[in-house]
């Protein structure tokens, strides 16, 4: 069973690809819609594209949430209070979103619509930098450090020298734990920064792509031109960033191997773009955004944690393991339900697989008045 | 204040509001369902019209809701990462499986229902609205196994060399499953939620139905004369449950965690033929001496707890004793004077509030049941005016519920399983428990927990003001016979006539 942890190490990445490449798409037809659409109709042609479809796809964050919480329960602690106040960020920005989402549409008024939709647009470009800022403080390693109880009922700890954990007896060293103690400005590098600009950028052609496959017409011309230009952007940015993770950073050469693939796909992604090619641009830009997460779990491999502190301070997928039959009965679920949730979302995409263009749009606006009718008050 | 009692009421400010919104989407999703289906059954329009409306309410609600619950979920890792580690083993896989099991379900259908209304057949399209319906019904499930581990904590092991709760072999998920707990703990909440989601539809029908008579709205009155009924008995038949379940509840509590009757009742000491307080005042700060118990009702509670009146075998236990008990066991881990008394005026008054509230959806579902039978009208404003106050009543009761549960664990977040108390320390079971005090993160500062606990609440209360405004101005609009026709089943081609 000693290959358990490692198994859920590429099944939490799995979820995170989900998650990315899936939402990635509904962050960027969210932070685009506003600046892309000329008018209202084509504003609500933009988000019908992502409508049915956003709420499934953000349960991939949640369901990656969970299962880190059991896989690895020590990563789960050990990440989210230390990116405390980065987490709190995003889930503020989700929250607003979801409710601007589901909202805008439900009072027929311009201003209230205008209003959710800054919202929707302001917060789906605030998540995508985050995320990427996320992840590449994975890659690069945090503030991390090793701390041992010193005195249980005042709860009092104390840092734990590189030295003692080398020769420190299995019991002594189960009674270590990792903490982020380096706060919120130590999450924001160079490095990091350009991490959130690759999301970003990535999310951004994403959506574009997106909006071109799904539309048709004017806005459809239109997403095309961005999705042209945009995915040259992610390319050139995604292509400094992993080099230079790979060359600094990367705990090994087998990172090479998605960096590559994802380095492909996205070249493929921008060549379909140029031409048009909307369905084979989407699937390679989806393809590298999945290598791209691959690259980025491959390159802390063996480590979920790193420190940038000291070496002996980053959290192992040992050290981070729940137990085996934990892990075995997670398996089992996750080997009978991910197909069963991948089938029947594959299949609502297909429901829903007809271009919208505004003429699908019905005159009449959604919503109610903002008042009441007098002979209805 | 401490980042403590912070993270503690973070946790509770958000898990009130989330549990505002969470029982009304499982009760309304499957009664939406079930109007969808009479309408595909019947043909009769006014069931689906009915569906559309409720519908809409629903979603409204379940937007919030979902975004809500995220927060939920990572707060465990943000303010309770000790917590998190120290049971992560068991507790995340719960979580996980409502995200894997019942989440995608519920999030993926409710698109296909809302969006595929004229794209697929009625019938399909029933079917979304069921899955729906079936998917956040089984996320309460998972989420209340996980709650009832906090509460009776089964399936699970100490590790002496890691200092953590482990799961005990593959067999102990299926414990913490089938927590005898947990499955109490379901029936109750589940039923409540019928309740909360029976009185919307109730509560709003009827004030509709006399509305819609006043202004002689053709077709109207009989419609929301229909929904009023179905609301009502969807309120009996769960009040009937709840209180079942509920007796079910109380007696596992008061073999599991008697800590938390004790208080509730603010019973001092230890007595056969116990009686039920209803009303108490004075000094409740921890010690129970000083409350004055003013209305009692004799040999109830230890019939509530023990099924007998009187006799050796009606004995229930005060919260002194409790105390005592408890300092012996674990004067070792925690010291000879730890308090293991939770708050009493909480605990007291949020179990009266919670069989209190009950009451208003009852007699709403009875008097409207009464006077509308053999297809009788009922005008009258003033029960106009009581059916739409009714309304929030079974919210406040379930939550008094949820504060009462939580707040009558403390000080633990995992409470002792007492019947592990007697096994052998060598199977570990025994030492399966966590202090409040112990579980929260030790990296975050006091003000970190400040800011985001003022930020939630801010964020949380505006929305919530929005949700209110948009649920209110839907109830005020009602149904427009005249407006927009039926849905056309599968018309592949017809204008998307949606949300946004």
């Amino acid at each position: 069973m000693e290959f358990l942890p490692y198994v859920w190490f590429v099944l939490i990445g799995v979820l995170w690809t989900g998650y990315l490449t899936l939402e990635g798409f509904d962050f960027g037809v969210g932070m685009l819609f506003t600046r892309l659409s000329r008018n209202p109709k084509e504003r609500r042609v933009s988000l019908n594209t992502i409508g049915p479809h956003w709420d499934g796809n953000e349960v991939w964050l949640l369901t990656a949430g969970g299962a880190t919480f059991a896989a690895f329960p020590e990563w789960y602690a050990t990440m989210f209070s230390g990116m405390y106040l980065a987490l709190f960020l995003i889930l503020v920005l989700l929250i607003v979103r979801i409710t601007a989402l589901e909202w805008r549409g439900k009072i027929n008024d311009e201003r209230w619509r205008r209003r959710w939709d800054g919202i929707h647009t302001t917060s789906a470009w605030g998540v995508s930098i985050l995320w990427g800022v996320a992840f590449a403080n994975l890659v690069q390693g945090m503030e991390i450090e090793v701390l041992r109880i010193t005195d249980a009922a005042t709860q009092t700890f104390e840092t734990v020298s590189a030295n003692e954990i080398e020769s420190a007896t299995v019991a002594e060293a189960a009674s270590f734990t990792h903490h982020l103690t380096g706060g919120f400005f130590s999450l924001l590098t160079p490095f990091t920064i350009v991490g959130g600009l690759v999301t970003l950028s990535l999310f951004l052609s994403h959506g574009a792509i997106f909006l071109a496959l799904k539309t048709a017409g004017e806005l459809q011309v239109r997403a095309e031109k961005y999705a042209a230009r945009l995915s040259l952007v992610s390319l050139v940015i995604t292509g400094a960033w992993a080099l230079w993770a790979q060359l600094v950073y990367a705990t090994s050469m087998w990172s090479w191997i998605p960096l590559i693939i994802a380095a492909l796909c996205l070249v493929g992604a921008a060549v379909f773009a140029q031409r048009g090619d909307e369905l084979r641009a989407f699937i390679a830009n989806f393809v590298g955004i999945a290598a791209a997460v691959a690259f980025i779990f491959t390159a802390m491999f063996p480590y979920v944690m790193r420190s940038s502190i000291n070496e002996a301070y980053s959290l192992s997928i040992e050290q981070a393991t729940a137990t085996g039959p934990t892990q075995i009965i997670m398996l089992v679920a996750a080997l009978i339900f991910v197909p069963i949730v991948i089938g029947y979302s594959a299949w609502s995409y297909k429901v829903f697989a007809k271009r919208i263009s505004v003429d699908d749009i019905p005159d009449t606006a959604a919503g109610l008045s903002r008042v009441m009718d007098d002979n209805r008050r | 204040m401490e980042a403590l009692d912070l993270a503690r009421w973070q946790f509770g400010i958000t898990t009130v509001y989330h549990f505002i919104l969470v029982p009304l989407t499982i009760g309304l999703a499957p009664l939406v369902a079930i109007m969808q289906t009479k309408w595909l059954r019947s043909g009769e329009e006014k069931w689906m019209r009915l569906a559309e409306f409720f519908g809409k309410i629903l979603i409204i609600n379940f937007a919030l809701g979902v975004a809500t619950g995220i927060v939920q979920e990572f707060q465990f890792g943000m303010n309770w990462s000790e917590y998190s580690r120290f049971v992560g083993d068991i507790f995340g896989a719960p979580l996980a499986f409502e995200a894997l099991l019942a989440f995608f379900l519920e999030s993926t259908f409710l698109g296909l229902w809302v969006f595929g209304r004229g794209r697929m057949s009625a019938k399909l399209n029933t079917l979304c609205i069921w899955l729906v319906a079936i998917g956040v019904n089984l996320s309460a499930y998972f989420i209340l196994a996980a709650n009832s581990f906090m509460q009776h904590p089964v399936g699970a092991i100490y590790n002496e060399e890691t200092g953590r709760a482990e799961l005990d072999g593959v067999g102990g998920f299926l414990e913490v499953l089938t927590n005898v707990k947990a499955l109490a703990a379901i029936s109750h909440v589940i039923t409540a939620s019928f309740m909360v989601a029976g009185t919307v539809v109730a509560g709003i029908a009827v004030w509709w139905m006399v509305r819609s008579t006043r202004r002689s709205i053709e077709g109207q009155p009989e419609m929301w004369r229909s929904a009023a009924r179905f609301g009502a008995v969807t309120i009996l038949i769960s009040a009937g449950l709840v209180g079942l379940s509920g007796h079910w509840q109380g007696q596992l509590v008061y073999a599991q965690q008697p800590m938390k009757m004790a208080s509730a009742e603010a019973q001092c000491h230890t007595e056969e033929g116990a009686p039920l307080s209803l009303i108490a005042i004075g000094d409740f700060t921890n010690d129970c001496e000083n409350v004055l118990r003013i209305l009692d009702i004799p040999f109830v509670t230890s019939f509530m707890a023990t099924n007998h009146f009187t006799g050796p075998e009606s004995e229930v236990a005060g919260v002194a004793e409790v105390q005592e008990f408890y300092q012996e066991q674990f004067a070792e881990l925690h010291g000879e004077d730890y308090d293991y008394r939770p708050n009493l005026f909480v605990t007291y008054y949020s179990f009266r509030g919670m069989i209190g509230f009950m009451a208003f959806p009852v007699i709403l579902a009875l008097a409207t049941l009464w006077k509308t039978r053999e297809n009788r009208m009922w005008v009258s404003d003033r029960w106009a005016t009581f059916a739409i106050l009714t309304i929030p009543t079974p919210f406040i009761a379930s939550n008094f519920g949820w504060i009462f549960t939580e707040m009558g664990r403390q000080p633990w977040v995992v409470a002792p399983n007492l019947e592990n108390l007697d096994q052998p320390t060598a199977t570990g079971v025994d030492r399966v428990m966590l202090l409040t005090d112990w579980g929260v993160s030790q990296v975050t500062s006091p003000g970190m927990v400040l800011g985001t606990l003022i930020g939630f609440t801010v964020l949380y209360l505006m929305l919530g003001i929005v949700w209110f405004l948009l649920v209110r101005r839907y109830t005020y609009e009602g149904i427009n016979l005249t407006g927009g026709e039926a849905p056309q089943p599968d018309d592949e081609n017809q204008p998307l006539s949606f949300v946004y």
